[in-house]
């Protein structure tokens, strides 16, 4: 795996200054929309972009003090995605009389806490790979949880993926792409050589052993067990491309990418033959401008109704407040790109793209500059992870795949995407903190596991 | 048009113009990463780097003699030697290791060593005990001198030319 190197500087001042940036894009967003919609500035628009503003600022200042050297451009970036979402969303609100937009302040605000949690309780990144095992356990259960009868929330919107405890839902699906991540990163970063030697080549191939393709045949089932249990084909796309991922870019062997790819055929396939809510998706992705579908429950009116939207939008939008998008079923979670898409039309979707391009490669830069194998693939699985979920939401917005129920990462309503998408900035802002910290001895005490060494070779245990 | 709807309009392209500005500030702000060959470059720096920010210089300068040996000077297997060829090599008691350690001290899978350029490096694979380079713990991967004692549990290594 490769490396990058570059000479260290903290470079907080300039995040400050792009954060202010962000922080006045989200104020002039929620502006346009009390101002365009007759609302009056009352106490809660500025109660409101106070929060923002604190809590950002606050997790600007935890990074001054924990991780000095982070990436500069992750937290603004992210805090400009968000508070657009949080004006969409509070728009949308003032259309449909929906309260969407106080819940998704109160979990922004939970999920910038649990960010800066994650920043200041944990030391190094590498702590995680301690509880590789762990976290596949905790994966296994955050997926079952929802089937659980007592606190499963039931079948919503067709898949079953929430848990409903008291007046909370939460879909625990979104903290397990976190959890396996760090499973494949230990897993990975410890067999690597065993599943880059051993097997036979066929030609140009290096074929794997069958027994190390187990973690692969495992990741296999479980995306397959989402799909047959949960009905959530997003899910399922998300977990089998990160582990797909994941594995090309511990070995660099291709065969891999061919072996999941066939995987995938052989599943899709088979998906579509047996599985009804499968073959209704893609029937519907096909023929979505046909009038017999476009009118069928759980037809492709969703879809439809969001691609005129984009078409009303047109290349520079209708403004806030000014156009229709609350007419399309679930503006604000699943489609909300197409809502973004008619009020700020190409130039702004574009805009928001680019912003989460940049996001996805400041992860990727990340994983490059860190200097351990579990720092670089679990760098690279979130980032990857988030860049696939906007694929896959986007893609289907906008009819080039068929679509599937993904959040859209710190846009969509929805709290248990926002804070899991928060614990993952918080993890690639501590992974690039260790990748740009300098790395002579004079500077801050290197991490874990220097610390211990002197008393383990005194005082030596058999290992287990 | 009245005032406010002006207003309104220049704010609404504003908005638009200020996203844009974002990303380019942001882009702005790392291009100093972006610009791969002169300030970041992949790999080693390059003399004149190297002249300006000392501190991109980490490593020691490569080995002059390649190793062609692996030999173990201590513990249970004192006295075996093993030919070192490209690929890396996995040291530890399981039975997948290249180089199967008899050692209770050794964890299954815990260190490897690969070759990389010309030198060789050893890496600590989390083992419970730890690896040794020359009576350090190893914290990433550094590269083996030849000669230089590398200690896993009771055993040692050391690569010989």
């Amino acid at each position: 795996m490769s490396q990058l190197q570059t000479v260290a500087k903290p470079r907080r001042n300039t995040e400050l200054l792009l954060l202010i940036l962000a922080l006045g894009m989200s104020a002039l967003a929620n502006a346009l929309v009390n101002l365009n919609l007759g609302r009056t500035f009352d106490n809660d628009f500025f109660a409101q972009i106070a929060i923002l503003a604190g809590l950002s600022l606050a997790f600007h200042m935890v990074l001054r003090f924990k991780a000095k050297y982070a990436d500069p451009v992750i937290l603004p970036v992210v805090v400009a995605l968000n508070g657009l979402g949080l004006a969409v969303i509070h728009r949308l609100d003032i259309a449909t009389g929906d309260t969407a937009g106080q819940r998704q302040w109160m979990w922004t605000s939970l999920a910038v806490v649990a960010a800066i949690a994650v920043v200041w309780f944990l030391r190094d990144h590498r702590i995680l790979r301690r509880y590789t095992y762990i976290s596949l356990l905790a994966s296994v259960v955050l997926l079952i949880l929802p089937l659980v009868p007592g606190i499963s929330a039931g079948n919503v919107n067709g898949a079953t993926v929430w848990i409903a405890i008291g007046p909370f839902t939460f879909q625990p699906g979104e903290i397990a792409k976190i959890t396996l991540a760090i499973f494949f990163a230990g897993y990975l970063s410890s067999n690597r050589d065993l599943i880059l030697l051993a097997g036979k080549k066929i030609g140009p191939l290096q074929l794997p052993r069958v027994r190390d393709l187990a973690p692969m045949i495992v990741a296999w089932l479980a995306s397959v067990g989402v799909l047959v249990f949960q009905r959530d084909l997003g899910t399922s796309i998300l977990f089998f491309g990160l582990f797909m991922v994941m594995i090309y870019v511990a070995t660099s062997r291709i065969s891999w990418i061919l072996i999941g790819l066939a995987l995938i055929a052989v599943g899709g396939v088979a998906a579509y033959q047996i599985f009804p809510h499968v073959t209704q998706r893609i029937d519907v992705w096909v023929n979505a401008l046909d009038p017999e579908y476009i009118g069928a429950p759980f037809g492709s009116g969703q879809i439809v109704s969001g691609l005129f939207g984009m078409a009303n939008g047109g290349l520079l939008g209708t403004g806030f407040g000014q156009g229709a998008p609350y007419s399309i079923p679930l503006a604000n979670s699943d489609m909300i790109i197409a809502s973004i898409g008619e009020e700020l039309g190409l130039v702004g979707l574009f805009a928001i793209l680019c912003l989460y391009a940049l996001f996805i490669a400041r992860g990727f830069r990340a994983a490059l500059g860190t200097r351990d194998a579990f720092g670089k693939l679990l760098a690279v699985g979130l980032s990857f992870a988030v860049a696939l979920q906007c694929f896959v939401i986007i893609g289907g917005v906008t009819r080039l795949i068929p679509l599937t129920g993904l959040t859209t990462p710190f846009l969509a309503a929805g709290g248990s995407s926002l804070l899991s998408n928060w614990i993952i900035v918080a993890l690639i802002l501590k992974i690039s903190d260790a990748a740009r910290r300098p790395i002579d001895v004079t500077g801050p005490p290197a991490p874990v596991e220097t610390t211990p060494t002197i008393d383990q070779a005194q005082k030596e245990v058999p290992a287990p | 048009m009245n005032d406010l709807s002006l207003v309104v309009t220049i704010l609404r392209f504003g908005f638009l113009a200020l996203m844009w500005i974002m990303v380019f500030a942001v882009v702005a702000a790392m291009r100093r990463d972006l610009v791969i060959g002169r300030k970041a470059k992949v790999g080693a720096p390059t003399a004149r780097q190297a002249r300006r920010h000392p501190e991109l210089v980490e490593d020691a300068p490569p080995a002059k003699v390649q190793a062609r040996q692996l030999v173990v000077t201590e513990g249970p297997l004192a006295g075996t030697t093993l030919e070192l060829s490209g690929t890396p090599i996995l040291l530890g008691r399981a039975q997948e290791a290249t180089l199967v350690l008899e050692d209770d001290y050794a964890s299954g899978r815990h260190a490897r060593l690969f070759p990389q350029g010309t030198r060789w490096f050893i890496e600590d694979l989390g083992s419970t005990n730890g690896t040794f380079l020359g009576g350090n713990a190893l914290t990433r991967a550094l590269p083996v001198e030849l000669g230089v004692p590398v200690r896993i549990g009771k055993t040692v290594i050391e690569l010989r030319p």
